[in-house]
């Protein structure tokens, strides 16, 4: 190596490398960042020894803290269900009636209630269960298969037409598309079911489409229309529609016959939320 | 001559020092990556993850197609709030058939890891033709198109074959029924769709947009929905390794 050579100004000396006549210093590198990478070398030796980091030939270097991500979950969990535990296990074993008795137990049921349906609940029923075209109102007092807090419950734990062994199931015959009806008959039975609430159009309709309402829809839907819950057959008396009370709305359900499936939550949420989530609902306003 | 004059040989030669950093790069490649194909602790399997069937595959697909994963993730992490809000934290098992996977980074919409059996079907289809029919707020766009247009079913066995050579294990029987199976999932009364539960466990077969005339895009897209983060049973399923086969 040649002797290193001093630049004249700065008295630094250079690389000994030449560009066109260009030299570079030789300056060494800032204190301040040298010590920032050795204490950082120093820092990954740290973390080695404390947590996980090398693989070996069957398995890893576990390190003395034996950290893993799934034993945190696990733990956090486990402190959260501690910290809810005094109302959880009561909400868990007590029936209803206790529950409502008990203020601070019924606070924490809603509290449960109104953030699990958020996260569950009101992609259909909406963010303040007022529902939808097809998604029934949770708030209101007409209730397709029960609003005793019971029925809310069953509901919730084995859904609508779900799949689940015990889920609520019925079907609504098809009447036009299996030709159980002629359209005309189909569009004088649809006058008669909105006449039930004095929203009839056609009266020489409605007149026709009483005998055909007799034969046909009484069973589920009741004699003045006044529903069944066991079938989860709307009343047809009141102005709340599902799919709406306008006679073309009325018929596309008679012809093609409507059935809304609610998925059941068992399995996906805890009994514990699925209480409290009745409750909350039972609570809005309609419950029975 | 000090290790450091040594190390000159690297500042002065740009060959020497391109040799020495591919070198270090591989060392540092090899460690991270070549454990993950032997260590079994990176590459469990579990019990019930099964390939996609082909009307599934079909919809993953249109899913990858119109750009879904921009929006959302199909990955729970394992921390308290979001294994309370979307369920178990996702499994690497559980998208092994996945080529490529849709863990995504980004959250505009929800987390879809876990989606399968939480909305109706034809809350779905609602949901996909005007999501603010149903969600007021939403900011998705609407995809009524889907219900229009046909499956993509014409090579949907070049795709099984694709993903059999990827490591999916697709049989020779499920390649040939491809065609049949894709058309049988969305048609509950038709002669194949036993077939399609016993080749795909756990498979939904039903007609996912309501409308048996066509097996469309939708039905695809929505069987694929259904079926996302089902397969596994994690009222079974241990973390600590007992489930693995």
């Amino acid at each position: 190596m040649a002797a290193t050579e001093r630049d004249e100004i700065s008295g630094q000396a250079t690389t000994g490398h030449e560009w066109d006549g260009i030299k570079e210093l030789d300056n060494p590198l800032p204190r301040w960042w040298l010590m920032i990478m050795y204490a950082c070398i120093v820092w990954s030796v740290v973390y080695w020894v404390l947590y996980p980091a090398w693989p070996l030939v069957s398995g890893y270097t576990k390190g003395v803290f034996g950290y893993s991500s799934r034993a945190e979950l696990a733990a956090d969990i486990a402190a959260a269900n501690d910290a809810r535990k005094i109302f959880a296990d009561r909400i868990a074993e007590a029936d209803m009636a206790t529950i409502q008795a008990d203020p601070k137990l019924m606070e924490f049921a809603l509290a449960g209630g109104k953030s699990a349906f958020g996260d569950n609940c009101a992609g259909c029923h909406g963010s303040a269960a007022q529902g939808g075209k097809g998604y029934p109102n949770l708030s209101d007092d007409d209730w397709l298969w029960g609003g005793s807090l019971e029925a809310i419950q069953a509901t919730i734990k084995y859904g609508i037409r779900s799949g689940h062994d015990e889920t609520r199931e019925s079907e609504m015959p098809a009447f036009g598309r299996d030709d159980l009806l002629e359209k005309e008959q189909i569009t004088q039975v649809a006058q008669y079911a909105l006449s039930l609430s004095g929203k009839a159009t056609d009266a020489v309709a409605v007149n026709r489409g009483a005998p055909i309402y007799a034969e046909q829809c009484v069973d589920c839907h009741g004699k003045k229309g006044e529903g069944n819950r066991e079938f989860g057959a709307p009343s047809l008396a009141d102005a709340i529609w599902l799919f709406g009370n306008d006679p073309k709305s009325v018929e596309a359900i008679v012809t093609n016959s409507r059935k809304g499936v609610m998925p059941h939550w068992q399995g996906r949420l805890p009994d514990t939320t699925i209480k409290q989530l009745a409750i909350f609902i039972h609570a809005l306003g309609g419950g029975e | 001559m000090s290790v450091w004059e040594k190390h000159k040989i690297f500042e002065t030669k740009s060959m020497v020092l391109l040799i020495g950093t591919l070198i270090t790069v591989s060392i540092g490649g090899m460690v991270e990556i070549m454990p993950l194909y032997y260590l079994d602790t990176t590459i469990e399997k579990v019990e019930g993850v099964r390939p996609y069937s082909p009307l599934e595959l079909a919809g993953r697909n249109i899913y990858i197609r119109e750009g879904c994963y921009n929006c959302h993730s199909q990955m729970i992490r394992s921390l308290r709030d979001e294994v309370e809000r979307y369920g178990p934290y996702s499994l690497a098992a559980e998208s092994m058939y996945d080529h490529p996977f849709q863990w995504g980074s980004k959250r505009t919409g929800p987390d879809l890891a876990r989606v399968g059996g939480k909305y109706s079907d034809d809350w779905h289809v609602a949901h996909m033709i005007d999501p603010r029919d149903i969600v007021p707020g939403s900011v998705m766009p609407g995809y009524p198109f889907l219900m229009k247009t046909p499956a993509w079913s014409g090579n949907i066995a070049d795709d099984m074959r694709a993903n059999r050579m990827a490591g999916v294990p697709y049989t020779d029987a499920m390649i040939a029924t491809a065609e049949t199976d894709l058309q049988a999932q969305a048609n509950p009364d038709s002669d194949g769709a036993e077939a399609v539960a016993e080749r795909y466990p756990k498979a939904v077969v039903r007609d996912f947009d309501g409308d048996p005339e066509m097996v469309s895009e939708m039905d695809a897209l929505i069987a694929y929905l259904q079926m996302l983060g089902t397969l596994v049973d994690f009222s079974v399923y241990d973390a600590a390794g007992s489930n693995l086969r």
